[in-house]
């Protein structure tokens, strides 16, 4: 596969604050990616980097092998499709998306032509003379998808730009941006937050936190091998404990020895035990490798979720069986259920569900949406 | 829910009542009046002559006397409204874009003129362009003058454009900072240089700014009697000063006539420019 994009020990500060700290990053010909982080963590930045939008302090950005640090965003084969769409309200549907045929002086019948096959890519057609303030949400979005690739450009970069449809329209739109990044053969740059839209839609998943990058790879690398305890905890739910590395395959948390398959740590090493709510099963508590007692119980529709006191640590666990709360139980980990991680400076802050809530979770979801929008 | 709705409208009525009032007694009965006079002669009879008058009056050397002193009206009117929209379209944009504290600090410098009233700021023109003015001092301390200012056309256009150049800037100002300045980097991102940034965008979405800015600007400069007189010496008889002279001459009749013709001729105008911007804002 051909290197299109190439991200070089990338660093850029906003009054003093770092917010991208020494990035590299390579994006591929035909590749979905996604840029996957809380808000702040320098996913939005480093796509205005790479359109051209701003400059970093340090570090070199390459298009197809050229160092293009000093190419301004006209000049640039990579076309932006905008958080809040930012259409120009003075023009209609159609010279909306023949905007940037009309700056190359293309001619009209061309034009026609182009305009016409991107309408029908995003499902528009006879939209042209609509004025753009009277679509829906969901139609902008597909006015600004076909205005970005009108121009064939080697690279479209997506800003948040399904954050602000509603749930349905969202699982749509995922669908669609996909099968259009398929047709089109186009590389794809995908900023969100939502880790789910991020393993649904991408080829290649980067996670990143604080500035950095905390792992690339497909989104089920990504899910299964999570490289540290901010990845396990922040693409789906992780029960993260203290553990040690016996030997290869053997590891001890919790006061009990397990198989495992992981291999290649020291001796004795400290590590966290990534174990994954789904990957629990409850036994009778006599079976139990650990044994615990239900604290809560929480009804899903395709399953239960429960948090289970085990020896003071609160565990979460997906099951289809019903418990009651303060039933005792035990529990059994598949040699394949543990992950094996490093430890790492995000140790000991995930994966304890002592205070989880439903509420809080929603709570602390709606507070990262109002900063996105802050983030503007 | 519809009873609430009609309570709500008659507060709506009864709180424009006393504009209402004030416009019909103010603005509408005037107005009536002005083209009442225009169309009568001294004894109230109706009479088209006022009107025939304006387009037919010639002086001892043969040119029309109406017609040329409107068209010099509009002339300096036009010169002092493109002055100030070249001006004013660059300190817009820039302040639209500058800090919050920046802009506080601009507009509030733009307005101070505005507090002191009109008259005087003409009258410190005078001092400033008078032949042993200010500036004349200044320019012959330099080794550079004198030079010759006040009476002229310039010295006019001058004092047009700093009375009304606030009038320009202030709406265009007001339209550049609500656009989105998402749309600026869209535009950028799909192709354009600075220049196309501003000609495909920024300009087309500032418009109906533009167009406020040049009526509040225009018709103004175009009906002001007094910056003529001070600072022309009364060498350029602009429209304004025809309107005040027949008026001061008791010529009640043939003022409303020049009135009359002047705010249909305006109004035209600005109908034509409205229909120009509408159509120009789908293409």
């Amino acid at each position: 596969m051909r290197k299109i994009i190439e991200l070089k020990n990338i660093t850029k500060s906003f009054d003093g604050e770092v917010v991208l700290d020494n990035i590299s990053l390579d994006i591929y010909d035909n590749e979905f990616m996604t840029l996957l982080g809380p808000s702040g963590c320098g996913k939005t930045t480093t796509l205005r980097i790479i359109a051209g939008f701003e400059q970093p302090d340090q570090g070199e950005v390459y298009f197809l092998g050229e160092d293009i640090a000093a190419l301004p965003p006209h000049k640039r084969n990579v076309n932006t499709v905008f958080q809040r769409y930012a259409l120009f309200p003075h023009l209609n549907v159609f010279e909306n998306i023949a905007f940037p045929l009309r700056e190359k002086k293309v001619g009209n019948a061309e034009i026609q032509e182009k305009v016409t096959e991107m309408l029908k890519l995003v499902a528009l057609t006879g939209f042209e003379k609509r004025s753009v303030t009277s679509l829906s949400g969901g139609q902008q979005q597909r006015v600004a998808i076909a205005r970005a690739l009108v121009s064939k450009p080697k690279v479209l970069l997506l800003d948040e730009p399904l954050a602000a449809l509603d749930l349905k329209l969202r699982k749509d739109m995922q669908q669609e941006l996909k099968n259009i990044q398929k047709a089109t053969g186009i590389t794809f740059v995908f900023v969100t937050h939502d880790q789910e839209e991020a393993l649904s839609m991408s080829d290649t998943v980067v996670v990143m936190s604080e500035g950095r990058i905390q792992q690339i790879g497909t989104p089920i690398d990504i899910y299964n091998e999570p490289q540290n305890a901010f990845v396990a905890d922040f693409i789906g739910e992780s029960n993260i404990v203290n553990g040690v590395m016996l030997e290869d395959r053997k590891v001890r948390f919790s006061g009990h020895v397990f198989d495992c398959v992981d291999i290649g740590f020291g001796k004795n090493e400290a590590v966290d035990v990534v174990i994954r709510p789904e990957d629990v099963d409850i036994v009778p508590e006599e079976k139990g490798m650990l044994k615990g007692t239900v604290t809560s119980v929480t009804f899903l529709g395709v399953h239960y979720e429960i948090i289970v006191d085990i020896n003071g640590f609160k565990w979460m666990i997906q099951t289809t069986d019903f418990v009651d709360v303060d039933e005792r139980i035990g529990i059994y980990l598949e040699p394949d259920a543990i992950h094996i991680m490093k430890k790492s400076e995000y140790s000991g802050m995930f994966g304890d569900y002592s205070s989880f809530s439903n509420e809080f979770d929603e709570l602390s979801d709606a507070e990262a949406a109002a900063e996105a929008e802050e983030e503007e | 829910m519809k009873q609430k709705n009609n309570g709500l409208a008659s507060v709506q009525r009864a709180a424009l009542g006393p504009y209402g009032v004030w416009a019909l007694l103010f603005i509408v009965v005037p107005l009536i009046f002005v083209a009442y006079y225009a169309f009568t002669d001294n004894s109230f009879r109706f009479t088209t002559e006022n009107m025939t008058r304006f387009f037919t009056a010639r002086s001892a050397n043969g040119t029309y006397t109406y017609l040329l002193i409107f068209w010099r009206s509009l002339k300096l009117a036009v010169i002092s409204t493109i002055i100030c929209l070249l001006m004013g379209y660059p300190v817009a944009y820039i302040l639209s874009r500058a800090s919050a504290r920046t802009q506080k600090i601009l507009i509030t410098l733009i307005m101070i003129p505005m507090w002191m009233n009109f008259l005087i700021r003409t009258y410190a023109w005078m001092t400033i362009l008078q032949d042993t003015g200010i500036l004349n001092s200044l320019l012959r301390t330099l080794g550079l003058g004198p030079l010759h200012m006040i009476g002229t056309e310039g010295a006019v256009v001058v004092g047009m454009v700093y009375d009304y150049f606030p009038y320009m800037i202030l709406p265009i100002y007001s339209v550049m900072a609500k656009m989105d300045l998402k749309l600026e980097e869209a535009a950028r991102d799909l192709g354009c240089n600075s220049w196309g940034v501003l000609r495909r965008v920024i300009f087309p979405l500032s418009l109906p700014g533009v167009i406020s800015g040049i009526t509040m600007v225009l018709i103004p400069s175009i009906s002001t009697f007094y910056i003529s007189q001070k600072l022309g010496n009364g060498k350029f008889y602009l429209i304004g000063d025809a309107i005040e002279g027949q008026y001061v001459a008791n010529n009640l009749h043939f003022a409303a006539a020049i009135a009359f013709i002047l705010m249909v001729i305006l109004l035209a105008g600005m109908a034509l420019m409205q229909r120009y911007a509408n159509r120009k804002a789908y293409v």
